[in-house]
């Protein structure tokens, strides 16, 4: 199971069949696992990787570091839940450090990125600061390097 | 007019003598090719992990440009000293018993010429890596080739050697894991062997540098059998499982009289192998073996893959266990090696190296090499798939079925 979600993790696009190929197994066993694995969640989606910025896509993303103050009984999850509720989100974590949560926020563009930020994060209730830091480039997203991975630069055919 | 001088008469006759590689003329011709995909590469898909390429940039950074020792870093040596006695239980002193080669190509022409006089016979497993014969000749003595086949698993045994040996035998090449054919060989069959070198006062130069690529069984190490660490010439290097072809950097180990010979060619021919590949080597095998397992993983994932892609089309492939070739039997196709390679290139723009370039036990065979990514791994075997149906209906194919789901004994699957 977990080198079937490791495979998966890297190339989402594997069938079972290739799966049980490299795996030795069987195609009906892997696509059992797999289907077991998306009910139990364990499996939460399957995404891609866009390089937007090739396709002159102009997206704002900025990082967020949110100071709240936990509340009785829920702790940080209440706040968390009302954070991450929004769309505009994309990825909230609590984090140990001189911040609580980090949040990874993405729009079309600066102001309104800017305007969720003044106008819907820092006026929820247990928010007490935000700091925005705005992403100027990704070198490197979801282990994947941004600009020229490396190529294959072997000669077609050697010893 | 002046006819032009010919120079090729000035050239050593034992040099002329001697072949380009067979891969050669096969590598012009796809070279010229677009959109190919190849199967027909030997070394693997990965760069050298970051890691290593870091550690050799910094060691450029400290300034790390000058000669080492003529026999290497000895920290490299005492590292892979320590990796040596660790995996196989095989002690090496490396003050004077590991010599740092430019990869293991070097190694085996110290080998042999340090080895070797005129006159000598070398007996040499095909099909197999095409150096060993070449080299072998450059030293002045003759190759004799022990015929190995699917039916035997591609493995020398004791009986070959035995039937082989003449007065004139002075060494035994062993290359296992092997390529082209994946073959990897047991403890057993080798026990045997070692017997046979013993009684003839054989010396084995054994070229292990797919050692770490077994994905069945344990690699067994010649040096480390009973009453034969004296009497092999251990070469490996970091070319295959740490991914760092390029860098040219390899070993040789074994007795103390051999090593030295060895490195007084090494120093008047090579001085050393470059301190830059060495450094890079020696975060190899300090840091480098986690990372180094998770490419071995793959590989046999991709090996899977493409052994259950040829059943499927019907290519009869012995169950390779080491290295990253399979090397399936085109015969029943009526075409081959060279022609199958050849109108595979031209019509599906795959390219496989002909089984001949191996030697003329590779005739009927070709080479894949599975170090490609899923992704053309994949689209490889669509298109041979492909090739091989048109070729079933044009008539000119045999048959070709794949007879039963399990290897016959020993992992070999059966051939009709």
């Amino acid at each position: 199971m977990k080198e079937i979600l490791e495979l998966l993790e890297n190339d989402a696009r594997l069938t079972p069949r290739q799966i049980a190929a490299m795996l030795d197994l069987e195609e009906k066993t892997v696509a059992g696992i797999i289907k077991d694995l998306e009910e139990k969640k364990v499996i939460l989606g399957y995404f891609t990787l866009v390089n937007w910025d090739k396709v002159g896509e102009e997206k704002v993303t900025a990082l967020i570091e949110v100071k709240i103050s936990p509340q009785r009984e829920v702790g940080f999850d209440a706040v968390a839940e009302r954070v991450y509720r929004f769309p505009e989100v994309r990825t909230v974590r609590l984090v140990s450090g001189t911040y609580d949560l980090l949040v990874l926020v993405q729009g079309n563009t600066l102001k309104e990125v800017a305007e969720f930020v003044s106008q819907k994060l820092a006026l929820l209730e247990n928010v007490l600061s935000t700091t925005t830091h705005f992403v100027l480039k990704t070198y490197k997203h979801q282990g994947t390097i941004v600009e020229d991975g490396e190529e294959d630069r072997r000669l077609m055919i050697t010893p | 007019m002046k006819t032009p001088r010919k120079w090729q008469d000035r050239i050593n006759p034992s040099v002329q003598e001697i072949p380009f590689s067979g891969i050669r003329r096969f590598f012009d011709l796809v070279s010229e090719m677009k959109g190919v995909i190849s199967l027909g590469v030997g070394e693997p898909d990965f760069v050298t992990p970051w890691h290593i390429r870091e550690a050799c940039v910094y060691s450029l950074e400290k300034g790390y440009t000058m000669y080492t020792s003529n026999k290497g870093m000895l920290e490299l040596r005492e590292e892979i000293a320590r990796y040596l006695a660790e995996t196989y239980r095989v002690v090496f002193d490396p003050r004077n018993e590991i010599l740092i080669t430019v990869g293991v190509s070097e190694g085996l022409d110290l080998a042999m010429r340090t080895i070797l006089c005129p006159g000598d016979e070398v007996l040499i497993p095909e099909p197999s890596y095409v150096s060993y014969a070449p080299v072998t000749k450059l030293a002045g003595a003759r190759p004799v080739h022990l015929k190995t086949s699917a039916e035997n698993g591609f493995v020398v045994t004791a009986g070959m050697v035995e039937k082989a040996v003449t007065s004139r035998t002075k060494a035994l090449v062993l290359c296992y894991p092997n390529n082209p054919t994946g073959a990897t060989i047991d403890r057993q069959h080798l026990l045997e062997i070692a017997e046979v070198v013993r009684k003839h006062d054989l010396i084995v130069v054994s070229d292990e540098i797919y050692d770490r690529l077994t994905y069945s069984g344990e690699h067994t190490c010649v040096s480390a059998l009973p009453g034969m660490r004296d009497r092999t010439i251990l070469l490996n290097g970091f070319s295959k499982s740490y991914a760092m072809t390029g860098w040219r950097v390899g070993y040789a180990a074994g007795n103390r009289d051999f090593i030295s010979a060895m490195t007084k060619i090494h120093q008047y021919t090579m001085l050393c192998a470059p301190i830059t590949a060495q450094a890079a080597a020696l975060e190899a095998l300090k840091n480098g073996r986690p990372g180094m397992q998770r490419m071995v993983e793959q590989y046999n994932r991709r090996r899977r893959l493409l052994l259950q892609g040829f059943q499927e089309m019907g290519l009869p492939c012995f169950e390779p266990r080491g290295a990253f070739y399979a090397f399936p039997d085109i015969s029943n196709t009526g075409m081959s090696s060279e022609e199958f390679a050849q109108e595979l290139l031209q019509e599906e723009k795959v390219a496989v190296v002909p089984g001949n370039a191996f030697g003329d036990q590779g005739e009927g065979f070709v080479r894949c090499s599975y170090a490609a990514s899923v992704e053309d791994l994949t689209e490889a075997l669509r298109r041979m798939g492909r090739f091989l149906k048109r070729r079933e209906s044009g008539g000119r194919i045999l048959t070709a079925f794949f007879t039963g789901e399990e290897p016959k004994k020993e992992g070999i699957y059966q051939t009709l």
